[in-house]
């Protein structure tokens, strides 16, 4: 199945065509954790025409016109919301954006409160930033509307998960048995647990590098609980680069420091931040992502941020095109 | 004075006696009178106990009955209601009330509420340090002459050794226990769930079974150095169970209860809903509990100790919640499960498959905490005539269908919600009167 070009209306404005998209079953956009290789491979065929689309001179389709999409983000997020809002707009839809610190929340609402009356207001997708672990899934379990998880807590974003492979897989093609190597803050990091799970999908293999206070005591156990046997655990970041395909630094917080995980930010950098000597253990032409934002000089050096193996600003730009396909097929597809 | 019953034909268990034999109990003037066989006395209330068991009433030592301060969650008479539909005839409430159990009026506060609203015997538990706040100890004689049973911070674990200790000497002058919920408040920080791989795949910060057992290992130095009876509370980890094994061993005066949910549900529990699976996972804050839900290895050595008496009770850790309490996000949620009503039918999955006899259970849940508080408070978890006449009559083949919105208890924080179980409380007699009886009670007149 593949999507068709995209037809030029009597108008002149580009349209998508509707899509034979039995394959899909989602509601919501929650995790990785059940979407099928097919599944994944519709986003990025759809994701292939979005980019078309923002390359031409007027980006904006008619495809979602009278939708209305919401975000409401609990956390701070400049990048996801924008890109979301982005995408959202390129498809024609209406947007409402929330944040916890204006919206009623801040006055003891609940967050099912505040989402019922999102809901009841019309709202045809909302798209949640939740500091807390599970908070979406929360939302779906009590709410009609669909939801599409855009970082929750510790725990999942798996639209960065699907523009970080969307993104590999153009620059490196067949993603099966890559080697991809995540570094930094595991503990925390919802961007390296999505991609466990997106990244099986394709057959990589992931090492999770760090030292043993940011990584879950419970990892192990984990990964042969969930068969996912395509992930290793490796603390020393020479031993892990070694063949690696894809590297990618994860934002280490300062207030990791405080709270004793590591001992300085000095020794950190030392032992694990990406720069251009340890870069060079890896396979020639491995590519380097991040999740942004990034700390130069603390997880990653601003040679390796800016250098030739960089796909960050790619990252950033794919990233409105896997949105709008997520969106097109939440709330477009008509299969509800 | 209350009518006169006769409970006829009824299987009558009473581990504490080494009794189990059929037969008839006649109640008079809300105490025993006569237990044997073929009783008739004319005019006289007969309940048909044939195919029913008759045991002395639970006794729980450890449940949360919320009031003062707390009444939106429970209060001395739904709490009350709710124990006594579980086959409960005494409870043992935990401090943590607002303000808290620490000083002499307010235990007064539980004792007249409680003369006036509660269906069945409630007992308080005093602080163990003013406040619960684990700088000073509270006036333990004091309390302790105004009819608490024991000392706890509950919930808010007293992580200075010494104020411990002095707290520990205390106790033994007084011959009451201390009866502690260890956790080392350092370790489990911010944490949310059992430290294991359901935390990992969720994203939820770990509580580590170190955190228990540290503080298990601690008291019971610190029992061996006062002769307190010290009696560890809702035991969770493998090896918590180890540390008391080798403490009794040892001769130290150390006990311990477990909860039904640390002997029936894991740590997995929190992503799966057996009863409904819309959803991937769930984050299901009705398993949210302190301690956390463990794994299959933990079960396995807490049924073991609960067999080989190394737990010696079984208590609910009762801890009613609002739905709103509840219904938030995972990290927000309230610690802990709505237990009276759904524990002796959970606790009879265990009978059902073998793995604990239903003498041993009836043990821990009668005479087991008897032994525990040492015969405080006039309860002694047997039956004998000239006592009072705290009897449950269960029906342990009656199949039934927890719904959390049928509970007595105003909280219905249950992770057994929609789950069939086969074994129930069909009446509770206490002090001779019924105070709960199911619609399947067949009384004769």
């Amino acid at each position: 199945m593949s999507l068709n070009e995209p037809r030029v209306s009597p108008a002149g404005q580009e349209t998508l065509p509707p899509l034979s998209i039995g394959l899909w079953h989602h509601r919501h956009i929650l995790d990785l954790d059940d979407f099928s290789p097919e599944e994944i491979n519709l986003v990025f065929e759809i994701t292939d025409g979005m980019v078309a689309v923002l390359s031409r001179d007027v980006k904006k389709v008619p495809t979602l016109r009278g939708k209305t999409i919401a975000t409401m983000f609990f956390e701070p997020s400049t990048r996801t919301r924008a890109s979301f809002e982005i995408a959202a707009k390129y498809l024609s839809a209406d947007t409402v954006s929330l944040d916890s610190a204006k919206s009623s929340v801040s006055k003891g609402e609940s967050l099912i409160d505040s989402l019922r009356t999102l809901q009841a207001l019309g709202v045809d997708v909302i798209i949640i930033r939740h500091p807390c672990s599970g908070a979406p899934y929360i939302a779906a379990q009590n709410l009609q509307t669909s939801i599409i998880n855009a970082g929750d807590g510790c725990h999942a974003h798996p639209s960065q998960s699907l523009l970080d492979m969307y993104t590999m897989k153009r620059r490196l093609g067949d993603l099966s048995n890559r080697k991809a190597v995540l570094v930094g803050d595991i503990m925390h990091s919802r961007v390296a647990r999505s991609n466990m799970w997106g990244m099986k999908a394709f057959g990589m293999k992931i090492v999770l590098c760090a030292p043993p206070t940011l990584i879950p005591h419970g990892l192990k156990e984990m990964l042969a609980r969930c068969n996912l046997n395509h992930v290793s655990i490796e603390h020393d970041i020479n031993t892990a680069l070694r063949d690696a395909d894809v590297i990618m630094p994860l934002r280490l917080q300062k207030e990791r420091q405080q709270s004793g995980l590591i001992s300085s930010i000095r020794e950190y950098v030392q032992l694990y931040q990406l720069n251009a000597e340890r870069l060079a253990k890896a396979k020639p032409g491995a590519v380097v992502l991040h999740p942004g934002p990034m700390n130069e000089g603390i997880e990653i050096s601003h040679e390796v941020a800016y250098g030739t193996q960089s796909l960050i600003e790619e990252q950033v730009t794919n990233g409105v095109a896997v949105r709008m396909a997520l969106l097109y097929l939440i709330a477009g597809g008509g299969n509800r | 004075m209350s009518a006169d019953i006769l409970i006829k034909n009824a299987r009558i268990i009473d581990p504490g006696q080494g009794i189990d034999l059929t037969g008839d109990i006649l109640i008079s003037n809300g105490l025993i009178k006569t237990i044997g066989k073929n009783l008739a006395k004319p005019d006289l209330m007969t309940i048909d106990a044939a195919g029913l068991i008759a045991c002395p009433g639970f006794i729980d030592l450890h449940c949360h009955l919320r009031e003062p301060g707390f009444e939106e969650k429970e209060n001395i008479a739904t709490g009350t209601s709710a124990a006594a539909r579980g086959g409960f005839t005494t409870v043992c409430c935990m401090p943590n009330t607002n303000p808290p159990l620490d000083n002499v009026a307010a235990i007064d506060y539980i004792k007249n509420i409680a003369a006036s609203k509660a269906r069945i015997s409630v007992l308080a538990v005093g602080c163990i340090t003013k406040g619960r706040a684990g700088k000073e100890i509270s006036e333990m004689a004091e309390l302790a002459r105004a009819g608490c049973i024991g000392f706890s911070d509950d919930g808010s674990p007293v992580p200075s050794s010494r104020i411990m200790s002095l707290a520990m000497e205390y106790a033994a002058m007084l011959d009451l226990p201390i009866i502690d919920h260890c956790e080392d408040l350092e370790l489990t920080r911010a944490g949310q769930m059992n430290d294991g791989w359901v935390a990992a795949r969720l994203g939820l910060k770990g509580i580590p079974a170190a955190a228990e057992e540290s503080i298990v290992a601690r008291d019971i130095t610190l029992a061996e150095m006062t002769g307190v009876r010290l009696h560890i509370t809702h035991v969770s980890t493998a090896g918590s169970v180890e540390l008391i094994k080798q403490a009794k061993e040892r001769g130290i005066k150390v006990t311990a209860d477990v909860t039904p949910h640390h002997l029936t549900l894991t740590e997995e529990r929190v992503m799966r809903n057996p009863v409904t699976t819309a959803i991937s996972l769930v984050y299901d804050t009705n398993a949210k509990i302190n301690p956390p839900l463990r794994s299959d290895r933990d079960i396995e050595i807490l049924l073991s100790a609960v067999n080989d008496g190394t737990i010696d009770a079984v208590a609910t850790d009762h801890a009613p919640h609002t739905r709103e309490d509840k219904l938030c996000e995972f990290e927000a949620a309230a610690f802990g499960i709505s237990g009276f009503e759904t524990a002796f039918g959970v606790l009879m999955t265990l009978v059902n498959s073998g793995k604990v006899s239903l003498n041993r259970l009836i043990e821990c849940l009668t005479v087991g905490p008897v032994k525990i508080l040492g015969l405080k408070g006039g309860i002694t978890g047997i039956l004998k005539p000239a006592m009072p006449a705290d009897i449950t009559l269960l029906d342990i083949n009656k199949e039934w269908t927890v719904d959390a919105r049928n509970f007595l208890s105003k909280g219905k924080n249950t992770p057994y919600d929609g789950q069939l179980l086969k074994g129930m409380v069909v009446a509770t007699f206490h002090k001779g009167k019924l105070a709960y009886k199911d619609g399947s009670l067949r009384i004769a007149k």
